[in-house]
């Protein structure tokens, strides 16, 4: 063995390996165009979205299973009235990547025919998407992302934005406790893209209900050491600190902050962003206590537990809302396109435009014309203690509804001109 | 004043992370030559161990300190045989591959077996809780994983300078040649060291257990922070891997503490420094590298 060569290659390896984990691309989409009833003979709807990363618990492929729920319903709905027998449903994997979710979404509306496409978790990506949806002139409801854009300054004709977004939390989260007598905040984020958009969205809602933020505290992400950062924030003696935290960083950081001690000094935590699955895989003990605000809740009323009975059955595990959501989305096209008669973008457009829904996971819904906001009454929740769960998956109370005009950015501030 | 206690207290425990999991790194260096890139996966496995054993067979923290790293030295043993032996006559890239294609296997065998949104992990009521420190409450966890982390290293230093077992494989760390003209057999001990060293990271993944999350890519930054370790103490120096694991958990909390956006560039930028000013790293044996 050749030591002192080996040494200094592997010394040269280690440390250029440190340092090279960076990435980019770009890609280019073109028009095209689509004509007659349904293109194909039939409806394609694709799901995007990540299928082996950091929110494949959240969304993942089991909203294709989701999507299909919606194909069956709505053809044992209209049997031999629907306008299409014809419907698919078809998935890919953009791994949380804007480029490869730009060029799956060029690839899915034009080799695989898909007709709408649904999802795309990730801001970044979500974006790309809405530009390949323009461009393409193909449908595109975002179920997964946050971004405020995706429906602000960035927002056009083929584009829809469901379920949640940024304001839409830091309103629920923020303006309710800061109403509530928590006025004193100290915010902790990752620093990407939708770190820094929750933090402006959080800090004018809890300015808003007359609270202030004390300090903002910027986080590299992905991380997993957040000890001193809650030690920082809690030595300003805040009466709650937020955390703009997803995924495994929120886990890491509601660990480290049940060991920093500040619970018993009565410094609560308030999550911005939180899935069920989340509290699934860390146990309601870790969360006990937290507030966050919710989209939809499997275990609501009857009809939201029906259908979450339902899906139980083909997946095994209680749906998050965004698998809630890509059903409602999948069924709500399927509508439009059955009262439009064709699968035509612009026709089904149309028919979106300012309908009024009410369905298992839209409660007061209406798809605003002006934006393209899907709004929909959306909950204010509380992580149950462990002594006030009555099965698997029960663990929330849900102890606010936020109504559904005023859940969501006004379309008024929405910067949207389509 | 209490703050920097705190600080360091919260640096001290990351750093113990680091260390064990550099010593493992550093002793499979120094007698295989391989830069194992599976370490972060092999502490991942060490956690993901721990959290399966607590909910299968209730197996309580305590026991899966010493289980765990038992297992993963029987795994780590296998790995050598099966894998790593074959390559090992051949360039270090190749087994810097290898050990890299091994971790996006684990990685995503752990994935498909259990998800992607990490597991739960509960420990022992008697590792709950602070203690008063001068005024102020330091997590006893914390104060833990710090003492068994330098129980440990303080063990593997006294193995390697007081036993026989040491003296040769220190021998054939510093001087492979020598040591194999002298009549040991090296390649006797090649096995049991990676599998060691590996016992070393599982180690420290069980530790992580109960305060990190713990998913399938939780070694995955972890890896890299470690390269930057053994850079900085010197690779295949057994006390460069300690002294550098501690100096970079410190590095981190106080990076994190007065230069937030900075924390963990810091660290590389330390990196740097020490390559800068001795390429050999801070324990690193110039005629080794040079």
């Amino acid at each position: 063995m050749n030591k002192p060569r080996n040494a200094r290659a592997a010394a040269l390896i280690a440390g250029l390996t440190a340092g090279a984990l960076v990435t980019a691309a770009c890609g280019a989409g073109g028009p095209s165009a689509s004509g007659g009833d349904f293109t194909d003979d039939k409806v394609v709807l694709a799901l995007l979205n990540d299928a082996s990363g950091v929110y494949k618990d959240v969304s993942g492929p089991n909203s294709k299973i989701a999507i299909q729920m919606a194909i069956d319903d709505y053809k044992e709905k209209y049997g031999d009235e629907a306008v299409v027998d014809d419907i698919e449903v078809t998935s890919a994997d953009h791994q949380n990547e804007p480029d490869i979710a730009n060029t799956k979404a060029q690839e899915l509306y034009d080799r695989e025919g898909a007709d709408i496409i649904l999802d795309v978790p990730t801001s970044s990506a979500a974006l790309a998407v809405a530009t390949q949806a323009k461009n393409k002139k193909k449908l595109y409801m975002n179920i997964g992302a946050g971004t405020t854009e995706l429906t602000g300054a960035q927002c056009n004709k083929y584009t829809f934005h469901y379920a949640y977004d940024t304001w839409m939390l830091a309103n629920g989260t923020g303006t309710v406790v800061t109403e509530e007598g928590d006025k004193n905040w100290q915010l902790i984020y990752p620093d990407y893209a939708f770190g820094q958009d929750m933090v402006k969205s959080f800090t004018g809602a809890i300015e808003a209900g007359g609270g202030k933020v004390g300090g903002t505290i910027a986080t590299p992400f992905p991380n997993d050491n957040f000890a001193t950062y809650i030690t920082k924030a809690g030595a300003a003696k805040p009466q709650v600190i937020g955390t703009m935290h997803a995924g495994g960083d929120l886990i890491n950081l509601v660990k480290q902050y049940n060991e920093s001690g500040l619970k018993d000094q009565g410094i609560s935590l308030a999550v911005g962003l939180m899935f069920i699955s989340d509290i699934h895989s860390l146990g309601v003990e870790a969360f006990e206590g937290t507030i966050f605000t919710d989209a939809w809740y499997w275990n609501f009323d009857d009809k939201s537990r029906e259908w979450a009975d339902r899906y139980m059955e083909e997946t095994g595990d209680r749906p998050t809302y965004a698998h809630a959501g890509n059903y409602s989305a999948a069924l709500q096209y399927l509508e439009a396109v059955q009262a439009a008669g064709t699968d035509d973008a612009d026709k089904v457009v149309e028919e979106l435009e300012g309908k009024k829904v009410d369905d298992m996971f839209l409660r007061n819904g209406e798809i605003r014309a002006e934006d393209h906001r899907v709004i929909h009454d959306v909950y204010l929740a509380r992580v149950k203690g462990p002594a006030d769960v009555e099965e698997d998956w029960d663990y929330e109370e849900i102890i606010k509804t936020i109504p559904a005009e005023k859940a969501f950015r006004p379309a008024a501030e929405s910067g949207c001109s389509m | 004043m209490n703050a920097v206690l705190q600080y360091t207290v919260q640096g001290l425990a990351a750093g113990s992370f680091y260390a064990l999991a550099a010593l493992g790194l550093a002793v499979i260096f120094g007698v295989l030559g391989v830069v194992n890139f599976a370490h972060g996966a092999f502490y991942m496995l060490g956690a993901v161990a721990a959290a399966v054993l607590l909910d299968t067979v209730g197996m309580s923290l305590w026991l899966a300190l010493i289980v765990v790293p038992v297992l993963m030295l029987v795994f780590g043993m296998l790995v050598e045989r099966l894998l790593v032996r074959w390559l090992l006559p051949l360039d270090p890239l190749y087994n810097l591959l290898l050990t890299f294609g091994l971790t996006l296997l684990l990685v995503d065998l752990v994935k498909r077996r259990y998800g992607v949104s990490g597991l739960p992990y509960d420990r022992p009521d008697a590792l709950d809780g602070r203690v008063q420190v001068a005024g102020i409450g330091l997590p006893v966890y914390q104060l833990f994983v710090i003492g068994v982390a330098l129980l440990v290293c303080l063990g593997v230093w006294l193995l390697m300078t007081r036993t026989r077992v040491g003296m040769i494989v220190r021998a054939a760390t510093e001087r492979p040649e020598l040591a194999g003209a002298l009549g040991i057999n090296v390649g006797r001990w090649v096995t049991p060291v990676f599998g060691f060293g590996v016992a070393l990271a599982g180690l420290a993944g069980v530790l992580a257990a109960p305060f990190r999350a713990i998913t399938a890519e939780m070694g995955s930054d972890f890896i890299i922070i470690l390269f930057a370790v053994v850079v900085i103490g010197g690779l295949g120096s057994i006390v460069g891997a300690v002294v550098g694991g501690f100096l970079v958990g410190l590095v981190e909390a106080f990076g994190q503490a007065y230069a937030p956006t900075f924390a963990q560039v810091l660290i590389f930028v330390l990196m740097a420094v020490v390559v800068l000013a001795r390429p050999a790293g801070l324990f690193g044996r110039e005629e080794a590298t040079a």
